[in-house]
């Protein structure tokens, strides 16, 4: 296993949460092990739908019918979450651990003002009176860039722009200054200038108050700029995990290779992943060996045959550099051509 | 918002006169008409119905005949004998200074009787939208809270037998199994009253009228339950799914104040506007309890006029069961702004 | 999720994949199989009325208020006519009544709600006003005063109270339901790029308007005329019940039920069996348009058919 520190913030052994839908059960996170060290950034990357929010939201336990963690560990420092009391999870939710959406405008109650949903969190957390829940409310506003803060803590969601509302999440996020700040695609909905800012100021916040952030996007580019640690994940399951240079020198796994070689070239916008053909499979009823197998490129030029047969496991083959392929694997039927 | 609330009953008005226009334009195409009480008389000659028919503003068009309707004729000068001289003015104040003519049945003015009777029905109503409130509230909330649950699948059940239910059937049944079917056992005489508002020459007694009130009410509060509950459940759960809902959660708030806090306050802003959509029914929907359970109220006066075709009576219940509505829609409107900070007042 | 714009290049590719799915998904909820039995079951049983020995409508005084009995299962009403033989009797008059008010209200609500939606403008503004002003009547006291004046008109057609006249009673105020439906639906597709391109090439409002955007709302327009065949039942038997509705001797579930209250405390029977007709009707149709919903919500079809 990938150990890339032995002070581990959080700490996740073979996660797996399942959807119980009409149609089958969504193995939407098969397997999924990670680290998060202490004041690190850890970019978790994939395409759309291979498990990334999931993740995220097992690790806060706000998996909701009908989902459930079926399997798995998530340690933070000495406890395992999953069998933490639910009093006692509220308690580390959005105090020391906290999450922001995707999606900022929807996120925000649209009948409370954001000054209020802000200072619910120190209503929550923090033993102060109205007066300082307000005032802290308002500074909070200002570090996170937000012009006029006293006026606009007044203001409702749907009075602000899409960059306003996600500086307003992140300020809840932070509020209570978390070990672990889980930021999930906090830029997509955003243009890029406002994109630029928003990092800028997580990374500020992190260096400030060494605050560990688990960055979910499916931009490569961000992972580039922000992140100390890289995980990618490919159909509910990490395929890869590195360090962010070796994994950008010397991706391993096809998948990662595909995705490193499909980033846009400056002043052109690619849509689709141009280097992988063919789709995200469905999770109700994933093919029977490696995931990634039906699109594999490398599997046809190496001509495996496991491939299609057993899935391989998430392997340690270079010091802190782990990944998910039988192509630097041993297995009984073929050599692998190591490294290749 | 002020303006905005003026504008708004601007905009009754015409709704309110396209619908009186429409309600006189149908009345006068029936046959018949407004004279018909009169021809039944006896001492009715051919010369006094013309002049009454003059008096009355009848020989008009239509066009002049509703103005005469809505704004009366009293500043009219009229020609009732024919000669072509004006000799008198008209009596009739019209429905805007509240003269909405005289009952065809008892030849009384029309506005006073139906307030005479309003009281009862909104006695009755008022207080069924008040238990079906009570019983449905917690209800919706709950099974959408606990969807899927044993409870919520009870509920779903019942309602959806609750909204099948002919209304009328399930008085008939009341009365069976209550006033026909069961007795009392100390008195020996039937549980509960079969109609009525109390019993007749009895002194007032609270209790007394709480039984004449159980069935009428139980008949009007089922499908109403069923109605409303369905309506909280469905809004409650789209509520429970947003966004939002999970960052109360992941901010480490617990159930009960997500619930109370975040939850309840979104989806009963759907709620209060449907209430006060619903809430005309206090006035116009008594006609099937009142007469089920001759109740002394507006509907069955509504229903009595029906059969004698007492035209004024039904057209003035109409015009103000439509004024009622068409309040109540933008009383819904008003509320809604005002709980709903997304709702702009241009 | 899927883009609106797809919805009717799905619709349009794969007919056979989403008639199936709808198909397989109404299956799958059991309310709307067990409502479509009875419903069969009750549609078939008043075709066949015609095979009983006895008539719907002629007295038979020696036989009055015979309780359920091998002979009259369900008893005879007062004037020794079968029930039985007048529930369905009266279940062919209550169900015709509940299609052709569906029928009515779409005849007139489609047209209105389309222009409505499509145009715009003054022209929306004018028929929302007559939407709105239809809306704003109280519905059972104004189709009693339309009953009540219908009764009095000899018009051909519109003899006395017949199941035609009801009807009209009844669509006349439906009507707006259906109106608002689909000028809700114009609205949302009327500025889709499929229609702009068909405007483009030159095709007519009119065909735009029938074959560009109204199949889109297909769906939603099943699902709430399957529900407005429930309330037009319920409201006719609520008419029929107060004596303005279907007239005797012709039976109505409703007018069954009329004289009931008078004869409570002997023939009990009179009262259940008429009433429990329309229960069963209408549940089983409000568990068809639920089962409906849910197997043709658009949405829930296009990411099954996505995957
Ligand atoms: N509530 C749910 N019910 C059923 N399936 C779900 C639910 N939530 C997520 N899934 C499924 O789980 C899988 C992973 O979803 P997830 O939201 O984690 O993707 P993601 O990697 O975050 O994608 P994106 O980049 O689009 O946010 C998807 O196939 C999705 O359909
Ligand atoms: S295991 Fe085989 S199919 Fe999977 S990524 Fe490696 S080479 Fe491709
Ligand atoms: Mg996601």
């Amino acid at each position: 296993m990938t150990e890339h520190s032995d002070q581990f913030l959080l700490k996740i052994r073979g996660l797996k949460t399942y959807f119980y839908t009409e149609d089958g059960v969504v193995k939407a996170v098969d397997g999924v092990d990670f680290n998060v060290n202490r004041g690190e950034i850890l970019g978790l990357v994939g395409e759309s739908g291979c498990g990334k929010s999931v993740t995220a939201l097992s690790i806060m336990q706000l998996i909701r019918k009908p989902g459930k963690i079926v399997e798995g560990k998530i340690s933070f420092g000495s406890v395992n979450l999953r069998e933490l009391p639910l009093e006692d999870i509220q308690e580390i939710r959005g105090n020391r651990i906290s999450m922001i959406f995707q999606q900022p405008q929807t996120s925000l109650n649209p009948v409370i003002t954001v000054g209020d949903q802000l200072a619910e969190v120190f209503e929550i957390h923090a033993d102060l009176n109205n007066e300082e829940m307000r005032e802290k409310s308002v500074e909070l506003l200002r570090t996170v860039g937000i012009a006029d803060p006293e006026q606009k803590a007044l203001a409702y969601p749907h009075e602000m722009s899409g960059g306003q509302a996600q500086r307003v999440m992140i300020a809840m996020g932070l509020a209570m200054r978390p070990e672990l700040l889980i930021a999930d695609e906090p830029t997509t909905a955003l243009d890029v200038t406002i994109q630029a800012q928003i990092l800028d100021l997580m990374r500020d916040l992190r260096n400030e108050l060494g605050t560990a952030v688990i960055l979910i996007t499916h931009d490569l580019g961000v992972i580039a700029e922000m992140a100390d640690w890289v995980a990618v994940m490919y159909a509910g399951q990490i395929v890869e995990q590195a360090g962010v240079v070796p994994l950008f020198d010397k991706p391993l796994h096809p998948y990662t290779r595909g995705l490193i070689n499909s980033i846009p070239v400056l002043g052109e916008t690619k849509h689709r992943l141009a280097d992988i053909d063919g789709v995200v499979p469905n999770l109700v009823d994933l093919p029977k060996g490696c995931n990634f197998a039906p699109r594999c490129k490398a599997r046809k030029k190496y001509g495996l045959s496991i491939c299609e047969e057993i899935n391989p496991d998430l392997k340690e083959i270079m010091p802190n550099h782990s990944v998910r392929c039988w192509l630097y694997q041993d297995a009984e039927d073929h050599k692998a051509p190591l490294k290749p | 918002m002020g303006q905005y609330i003026v504008r708004r009953l601007l905009q009754a008005i015409p709704m309110l006169l396209l619908v009186s226009i429409l309600l006189f334009a149908l009345v006068n195409v029936a046959p018949g008409g407004p004279l018909s009480q009169f021809s039944r008389s006896r001492r009715m000659t051919a010369e006094r119905a013309e002049s009454l028919k003059r008096q009355f503003g009848l020989d008009k068009p239509l066009t002049v005949q509703y103005i005469v309707w809505l704004a009366g004729n009293d500043w009219m000068a009229i020609d009732t004998d024919g000669n072509g001289i004006t000799d008198s003015y008209g009596t009739r104040k019209g429905v805007l200074r509240g003269d909405f003519g005289f009952s065809y049945q008892n030849r009384e003015p029309v506005l006073p009787q139906i307030m005479d009777r309003l009281p009862n029905t909104v006695y009755l109503m008022g207080l069924t939208l008040i238990v079906v409130a009570i019983i449905a509230i917690p209800i919706g909330i709950i099974s959408a809270v606990k969807q899927y649950s044993a409870f919520d699948i009870t509920v779903t059940t019942l309602s959806f037998m609750g909204q099948a239910i002919p209304e009328f059937w399930l008085g008939l049944i009341l009365i069976l199994i209550f006033y026909v079917g069961l007795d009392n056992p100390v008195t020996g005489k039937s549980l509960l009253p079969g109609g009525g508002m109390y019993t007749i020459g009895a002194e007032f007694s609270l209790i007394d009228r709480i039984r004449h009130l159980i069935l009428p009410v139980s008949m009007g509060v089922v499908g109403w339950v069923a109605w409303w509950s369905r309506f909280l459940r469905s809004s409650m759960l789209e509520v429970i799914n947003q966004d939002y809902i999970r960052t109360a959660r992941a901010k480490g708030q617990n159930e009960r104040k997500v619930l109370y806090r975040h939850a309840l306050k979104n989806a009963l802003i759907p709620l209060v506007t449907m209430i006060m959509i619903d809430f005309p029914y206090v006035f116009t929907g008594a006609i099937v309890v009142e007469q089920l359970f001759s109740w002394p109220g507006m509907g069955r006066m509504y229903y009595d006029a029906a059969t004698s075709r007492d035209y004024p009576m039904l057209m003035g219940v109409l015009i103000l069961g439509s004024m009622v509505i068409i309040l109540s829609n933008l009383m819904a409107d008003i509320i809604y702004a005002y709980l709903d900070p997304r709702v702009r007042y241009d | 999720m899927p883009r609106k714009a797809d919805v009717k290049n799905k619709t349009m590719k794969s007919p056979e994949t989403m008639s199936s799915l709808v198909w397989r998904r109404f299956r799958r909820h059991p309310g709307a199989m067990a409502g479509a039995i009875i419903l069969a079951i009750l549609i078939l049983s008043v075709l066949l009325a015609g095979l009983s020995p006895f008539d719907p409508e002629i007295s038979d005084i020696k036989n009055r208020f015979q309780p359920p009995s091998g002979n009259h299962l369900f008893g005879t009403d007062g004037l020794g006519r079968d029930v039985l033989v007048r529930i369905l009797y009266g279940g062919r008059v209550s169900l015709s009544v509940g299609f052709l008010v569906v029928g009515i209200s779409l005849a007139i609500g489609v047209p209105i709600g389309s222009a409505a939606g499509y145009f715009g403008g003054w022209v929306d503004n004018v028929l929302s006003k007559v939407i709105d002003a239809t809306m704003s009547l109280p519905a059972l006291m104004f189709m009693i005063l339309l009953s009540a004046i219908l009764r009095e008109i000899d018009a051909p057609f519109l003899k006395s109270n017949s199941t035609l006249t009801i009807s009209l009673v009844l669509g006349v105020l439906s009507w707006p339901t259906a109106a608002r439906l689909v000028r809700a639906i114009f609205f949302t597709f009327r500025e889709m790029e499929y229609v702009t391109a068909a405007k483009a090439l030159g095709a007519s409002n009119l065909r735009i308007i029938i074959s560009e955007i109204l199949p889109n709302g297909l769906g939603p327009i099943i699902v709430e005329s399957t529900l407005g065949i429930g309330y037009a039942i319920m409201e006719e038997s609520t008419l029929s019940f107060l004596g303005f509705g279907i007239m005797p001797p012709t039976p109505s579930w409703g007018n069954m039920l009329d004289k009931a209250q008078e004869h409570l405390s002997q023939y009990p029977w009179l009262a259940i069996f008429p009433g429990l007709m329309i229960f069963l009707a209408i549940i089983s149709i409000n568990f068809i348009g639920d089962g409906m919903r849910d197997a043709l919500d658009p949405y829930k079809i296009l990411a099954q058919i996505d995957e």
